[in-house]
């Protein structure tokens, strides 16, 4: 492997990482306020394609982007309210399977919405722009997925830990009658995670998807899962550790098929995952179960 | 004035309100005292928004509270210190007073500075996170941000469960302290001996139903009170 083909692949590995990272931290957003796993995410994430697909087909990139933000948040707003708001004071395992169930729900939908065949995802002549450095060469979404990332994480961070809906999101995720009794609308807190997380999954989405062209319904599911391994290894509930995993398993996929064992480059993320479970149960940054009573 | 009248409350059938009603009159300490599971700590959670009542209605200075959400009901006035404390363990001392204040958006430098003067030991730990106060510590802490939102009326729910006897005189004397500046208190307890010692007013509930009530003077010295709940040995 030579230099430049190891800094070429080093780079996909990242914007792949920060694509992965951004819809990581919806998990772990959402499991932190709910303490669920919102399965639906990845295809969020895979409609948010679709969104793109017809939205750029009548207005101009500058307007699809915003577009496709909002109908994300939108969609991802409507599941909360439709399948799991309802079912708030039940266990946390039938709200699990709720998200189960949209999942497959949205895959079907974009089955029988869009035809089961692959969509080309418009290249927005913009984030395609290539950079050559000597042998290396780049496209502007790829250079611009890490840098995206790390601003909106440090960004997700700061208003978590420093601002006041950022301590009613933390009081809620430890404890939601107490939150209620401090006049924390612990509703709107949740609703406001599944903005951040619709959010973040769209932008996820333009940086997945501007890199390889295609959609197809079951686009989000495998990315979805990996996302998931990422927000797991990183430790669930946190977003640094969202964002960390996220960009392990990218360089890791990437860096895997570069070598030529593209065929294990899949089963690799999971045995990482079967790895950190066995080794540090709960991931790189996890919070720890032990508190005073 | 709050009005609790001929509230039910009801978990999956099982009955764990039948008919309470009780006023707890401004500025005064009234008391609710029974056994484990009688429905004090229900009652308290229903007035305050967090169960539904299947029946009755609570009202608090002529405003309905039945059927309103909690922050509303907070909104009010109304605060409840709940039973086991309920710190936000990994969040400091001083963060977990300013959530006690979350809905209000004025300087909160004086409030800070009384409720440390009521509890120095927690100005001196600010910095620390709650989950690593003692228990007493973190009783003092969860009653002083319920004090950061300014209540009128603040709901105590077993303020000494699991203290050591010391400090149990201490949350009743600042109990006591908080009455004096005006606050009214409405304070549930299994410790009925205490609590009746500083109560103007209290009602035993058993089985979901009040019982009795009278002063804390009238129950104090009532013979089934004392067989009851104050067991009969004389120290006790």
């Amino acid at each position: 492997m030579s230099l430049s083909y190891f800094v070429q692949q080093l780079l996909n590995g990242l914007s792949l990482g920060g694509a992965y990272a951004l819809i990581a931290i919806g998990y772990t957003m959402v499991y932190g306020i709910l303490r669920m796993i919102n399965f639906a995410h990845g295809d969020e994430f895979m409609m948010a394609g679709y969104f793109m697909i017809y939205s750029i087909a009548v207005m101009p990139w500058f307007l699809s982007i915003p577009v496709v933000i909002l109908l994300t948040i939108l969609m991802s707003v409507l599941i909360e309210r439709a399948a799991y708001k309802p079912l708030r004071s039940a266990p946390r395992m039938s709200v699990m399977i709720s998200a189960i169930g949209v999942s497959y729900l949205l895959e079907n939908l974009a089955n029988y919405l869009f035809t089961a065949m692959p969509q080309s995802y418009p290249q927005i002549q913009i984030l395609k722009k290539v950079y050559s450095f000597g042998d290396v060469s780049v496209s502007r979404v790829t250079l611009l997925a890490p840098i995206l990332t790390i601003l909106l994480a440090w960004g997700l961070i700061t208003i978590v830990n420093h601002t006041k809906l950022g301590m009613a999101m933390r009081a809620c995720s430890k404890d939601q009658d107490t939150a209620r009794i401090m006049g924390i609308r612990v509703d709107n807190i949740i609703t406001t995670t599944f903005i951040i997380g619709g959010a973040l999954a769209a932008i996820g989405s333009i940086l997945y998807f501007t890199d390889r062209n295609t959609v197809q319904p079951y686009s989000g599911s495998l990315p979805g899962l990996k996302c998931f391994v990422a927000a797991v290894i990183g430790g669930i509930g946190s977003i640094p550790g969202a964002v960390v995993g996220g960009f392990v398993v990218g360089i890791c996929q990437i860096i895997i098929t570069a070598a030529g064992y593209s065929v294990f480059s899949d089963a690799f993320t999971f045995v990482l995952l079967i790895i950190i479970l066995i080794c540090k149960p709960t991931g790189l940054f996890g919070e720890k179960a032990v508190e005073k009573v | 004035m709050l009005e609790v009248k001929n509230i039910k409350i009801n978990y999956g059938g099982i009955e764990a309100v039948r008919d309470i009603s009780f006023q707890v009159p401004n500025g005064k300490i009234v008391t609710l005292v029974g056994a484990n599971g009688a429905g004090k700590s229900s009652t308290l959670r229903a007035i305050v928004g967090l169960v539904k009542t299947q029946e009755g209605a609570v009202t608090f200075n002529d405003a309905l509270l039945t059927g309103k959400r909690t922050d509303e009901i907070v909104k009010q006035g109304i605060t409840l210190v709940p039973e086991g404390r309920h710190v936000f363990p990994d969040q400091t001392v001083l963060e977990n007073l300013k959530i006690g204040a979350y809905l209000r958006s004025d300087d909160l430098t004086e409030d800070l500075e009384e409720v440390y003067s009521l509890f120095p030991r927690l100005k001196e730990r600010s910095w620390q996170a709650a989950g690593t106060l003692s228990g007493g510590e973190q009783q003092m802490l969860a009653v002083g941000r319920a004090l950061m939102a300014r209540p009128t009326l603040i709901m105590m729910d077993e303020p000494s469960l699991g203290l050591a006897p010391i400090v149990v005189q201490e949350i009743f004397n600042i109990i006591k302290k908080i009455n004096a500046r005006g606050t009214t208190v409405l304070l549930v307890e299994q410790n009925a001996n205490m609590a009746l010692r500083i109560a103007d007013y209290a009602y035993v509930i058993e089985n979901g139903r009040i019982t009795m009530q009278g002063t804390g003077h009238e129950l104090l010295s009532d013979e089934k009170v004392r067989a009851a709940y104050l067991g009969t040995g004389a120290g006790k």
